[in-house]
C-alpha cells in the first residue's frame, strides 16, 4: 500500500517503512470520518493529549521523586520549593488527574447516550471500561505517592477491602501491602506500578484506536455510514476542530493549575502520612466517589443486601459493598447486551434519553454522597442512589430497549444533513 | 420541548436533594465556619504584602516559633518577602547550628548561615510532645495549605480564643476554648495578644494586626511560588485565550465548505 510523494526522501522512507501512509491512514486525509460529528466527540482526542500531558509530567516528577516512607513528602516539596519550575509540573500533574477523570467521564457518558457501544463497536466500547479500571489503579496508586495522610488512609481503606475476599482475602491484602500495614514496601511497590501502568494504558489506547478505525467513529445520528458522501476526511476537517477543542480545554485546565491548584484535592493530604492518626473524615478523590457511595451504602439492614446476600446468609455486608463497587463499573462491559434496541442514538430512543438522564444524575448524587459522612439521610440517599444505579443497568435498560419504539431513523448522515440545511433554509 | 421540561424538573429535584441535605450538614457541623478575610495575596493579580509578611515573621520568631517549627523553610527563602541578602545573613547568625561531624569525628556548633533550614524548636518529636503536654505542636510550613479554608482558618483560629466558654460547654485542664477549632478544646494557649510583640517598624501590634501579618507570612510559607504562579497564569490564559481564537477562526474557514 506504499504511496507515491513529491519529495523523494518521504517516497525513500515510504518505500521502505509505510509509515507515513500509516499516519495519514490514521489521523490525515486518508482516514474518512462521519461528517456530522459535534463538539462531544472531542473528548477522545482530549483524553490522549491528556494522557500524553500526564506521561511527560509525571516522568519529570519521578526524576526529583524518593519512594520512600521518610523522604517522599519531603521530596515533592523540594519539587515545590526547589526544583526549577517544579510546582508547575507537580501542579499540572495533579490536576491532570482530574482533568483526565473529567474528560474521560464526559467521553464515556457521550458513548452511552449515542449508543456507541452498539454492535459493531462492543469491544471498542469494552476496551474503554478496560482503560478506565486502568486509570483508576494508577490514579489511586499515585495519590499515595506523596504519603500525605489521606496518601496513607485512602491506601489503608482501599486495599483493606481486599480483605473482604473469603479465604484469599487476608493473603491479597499482604501481598499488596508487602508486609503487615501500609510502609515502606507498599509505597515502593505503587511507585513501580505507578509508572508501569500509564504505558499499559497507552497500550489499551492503541488496541482502542485500532478498533475505532475498523468501524470509524459512531455519529450523533447513530446511523451507520452509507457512502463516500457520508465522509469528510479526518484532516483537515477533524485535526482543526480537536486543536480548537484542545485550546479551549486547556483553558480550563491551565486555569485550575494557575488559580486553584489544590481545588481537586483534600488539605490533609498536605500532613505528613502518620499511622497513629487517623483523619476525621477520610475520602478518595472526587472521581472515586460514586463507587465510594456504592460501598458504603451495603450496611446490614440495606434491602439489596439482604435479597443479594439471602438474608445475611451468602456474604458480608462489606464483600457485597465491594463486589458491588467493581461490579458497578464491570457491569458496563455488558452494556452492549443489556440494551437490546437496534437503534444507537438517544435522539430517536425519548424513553432511553430520559433514562440516561436519570442515570447521570443518579452518578452525580452518588458522588456527592461519596463525600458526606455516612451518617443520617446520607445513608439513605446514598442506598437509594446505589439501587437506582444497577437497577438503570440491569433492569430498566434491558426491559426498555426492548419495549421502546424508536422515532424513525433518518435513511443516512447526508440525507439528515440535507433535510436539517433545507429546514434552517425555509426559516 | 416535553423532554425539556421533563429534564429541567428531573434537574431542579436534584438540585433540591442536593440544597436540603447540605443544610443538614451545615446545622450538624462542630466548628464556625471562619469569615472570609480580604488578602493581599488572594485574587488572580494577588502578591504577598512584603511589610505585613516581614512582620508576620518576626511574629513567627518571637511568639510561634518557641513551640512551631517550620521544617520546609531556609533562611534563604526570606528572599522571598523582600529581605535583602544582609538581613538574611543577620537573621541566620543569630542562630546555633549543630553541624558536623568534622574531620575528627566531633559535631560542632557554628552560627546559622542563609542555606540552614530554620532552626527547629525542640530536638525531635518526642521530645517536642514531652513538652506540650503529649502531643507534639505542628510543622507550620505548609499550615494553611492543610487546613479547610487556609488562610481564613488560621487567622480566624488566632483570634478565636474565648475566656468563658459557653454555658454548658467543660474545658478541661489544659485546655482552651476556641469558636474556629474542631470540637472547640485546643491545646495550644492564646499565642497572641494586643501588644504581645513590638514590630520594629512601629506598626500597632494589635492582636488583629499580629494574627493578619503572621498568616500572611504563614500563608507565603506554604506557597512561595504563589505570585509567580499568577503572573505566568495571566499570561498563560492570555497566550490561550488568543490562541483558542484563532484555532476557531481556522476551524470556521475550513468547515465553511460543510455547513
Amino acid at each position: 500500500m506504499s504511496r507515491q510523494f513529491k519529495n523523494p526522501i518521504l517516497n525513500w522512507v515510504e518505500y521502505r517503512l509505510p509509515i507515513i501512509s500509516f499516519i495519514d491512514d490514521s489521523v490525515g486525509s486518508g482516514y474518512p470520518t462521519p461528517k456530522n460529528l459535534n463538539y462531544w466527540w472531542n473528548f477522545g482526542s482530549l483524553a490522549g493529549i491528556v494522557l500524553v500531558i500526564m506521561l511527560v509530567s509525571g516522568i519529570v516528577l519521578a526524576m526529583h521523586y524518593t519512594a520512600n516512607v521518610d523522604y517522599a513528602f519531603n521530596s515533592i516539596e523540594r519539587i515545590m520549593r526547589d526544583v526549577n519550575y517544579g510546582w508547575l509540573i507537580r501542579y499540572i500533574h495533579m490536576n491532570g488527574g482530574s482533568m483526565f477523570f473529567i474528560v474521560v467521564y464526559i467521553h464515556l457518558f457521550r458513548g452511552m447516550y449515542y449508543g456507541s457501544y452498539k454492535a459493531p463497536r462492543e469491544l471498542l466500547w469494552m476496551i474503554g471500561v478496560i482503560i478506565l479500571l486502568a486509570m483508576m489503579a494508577t490514579a489511586f496508586m499515585g495519590y499515595v505517592l506523596p504519603w500525605g495522610q489521606m496518601s496513607f488512609w485512602g491506601a489503608t481503606v482501599i486495599t483493606n477491602l481486599f480483605s473482604a475476599i473469603p479465604i484469599v482475602g487476608d493473603s491479597i491484602v499482604t501481598l499488596l501491602w508487602g508486609g503487615f500495614s501500609v510502609d515502606n514496601p507498599t509505597l515502593n511497590r505503587f511507585f513501580a506500578l505507578h509508572y508501569l501502568l500509564p504505558f499499559v494504558i497507552v497500550g489499551l489506547v492503541i488496541i482502542h484506536l485500532w478498533a475505532l478505525h475498523e468501524h470509524k467513529s459512531n455519529n450523533p445520528l447513530g446511523v451507520d455510514i452509507k457512502g463516500e458522501q457520508d465522509l469528510i476526511p479526518f484532516h483537515p476537517y477533524y485535526t482543526i476542530k480537536d486543536l480548537y477543542g484542545i485550546s479551549a480545554f486547556l483553558m480550563f485546565f491551565m486555569f485550575f493549575v494557575f488559580f486553584a491548584p489544590n481545588f481537586f484535592g483534600e488539605p490533609d493530604n498536605y500532613i505528613p502520612a502518620d499511622p497513629m492518626v487517623t483523619p476525621p473524615h477520610i475520602v478518595p478523590e472526587w472521581y472515586f466517589l460514586p463507587y465510594y457511595a456504592i460501598l458504603r451504602a451495603f450496611t446490614g439492614d440495606f434491602i439489596v443486601y439482604q435479597v443479594i446476600s439471602l438474608g445475611g446468609l451468602l456474604m458480608s455486608a462489606k464483600l457485597a459493598g465491594v463486589l458491588a463497587m467493581f461490579a458497578s463499573i464491570l457491569l458496563l462491559l455488558f452494556l452492549p447486551w443489556l440494551d437490546g434496541s437496534k437503534v444507537r442514538s438517544s435522539k430517536f430512543r425519548p424513553y432511553y434519553a430520559m433514562a440516561f438522564w436519570v442515570f447521570f444524575i443518579d452518578s452525580l448524587v452518588l458522588g456527592y454522597i461519596g463525600g458526606k459522612p455516612a451518617e443520617g439521610a446520607f445513608i439513605v440517599i446514598g442506598q437509594i442512589a446505589t439501587a437506582y444505579y444497577f437497577a438503570h443497568l440491569l433492569v430498566i435498560i434491558p426491559i426498555l430497549s426492548r419495549l421502546e419504539r424508536p422515532k424513525p431513523i433518518p435513511e443516512s448522515i447526508s440525507a439528515a444533513v440535507t433535510a436539517a440545511h433545507a429546514s434552517k433554509a425555509a426559516e | 420541548m416535553k423532554m425539556n421540561i421533563l429534564k429541567s424538573t428531573i434537574a431542579a429535584l436534584a438540585i433540591a436533594t442536593v440544597a436540603l441535605t447540605s443544610a443538614s450538614v451545615q446545622a450538624a457541623g462542630g466548628a464556625s465556619k471562619p469569615s472570609k478575610q480580604n488578602w493581599s495575596f488572594s485574587g488572580l493579580f494577588g502578591t504577598f504584602d512584603r511589610a505585613a509578611a516581614q512582620r508576620g515573621f518576626q511574629v513567627y520568631q518571637e511568639v510561634c516559633a518557641s513551640c512551631h517549627g517550620m521544617s520546609l523553610l531556609s533562611y534563604r527563602n526570606l528572599s522571598g518577602i523582600g529581605f535583602s541578602k544582609d538581613e538574611i545573613k543577620a537573621i541566620a547568625a543569630t542562630v546555633e547550628i549543630t553541624d558536623g561531624p568534622n574531620d575528627e569525628g566531633d559535631m560542632f556548633e557554628r552560627p546559622g548561615i542563609p542555606a540552614d533550614k530554620f532552626l527547629a524548636p525542640f530536638p525531635n518529636d518526642k521530645a517536642a510532645a514531652a513538652s506540650n503536654g503529649g502531643k507534639a505542636p505542628p510543622d507550620l510550613s505548609l499550615m494553611t495549605k492543610a487546613r479547610y479554608n487556609g488562610s481564613d482558618y488560621v487567622y480566624a483560629l488566632l483570634t478565636g480564643y474565648k475566656e468563658d466558654a459557653p454555658d454548658g460547654v467543660e474545658v478541661p485542664e489544659g485546655g482552651n476554648y476556641n469558636t474556629y477549632f474542631p470540637g472547640h478544646i485546643i491545646a495550644m494557649a492564646p499565642p497572641l495578644s494586643d501588644e504581645s510583640v513590638e514590630y520594629t517598624d512601629g506598626t500597632k501590634a494589635t492582636l488583629a494586626q499580629q494574627a493578619s501579618d503572621v498568616t500572611t507570612f504563614l500563608s507565603w510559607a506554604a506557597e512561595p511560588e504563589l505570585e509567580e504562579r499568577k503572573s505566568m497564569g495571566i499570561k498563560v490564559l492570555l497566550f490561550l485565550l488568543v490562541l483558542t481564537g484563532m484555532l476557531y477562526a481556522v476551524k470556521r474557514q475550513v468547515w465553511r465548505d460543510q455547513h
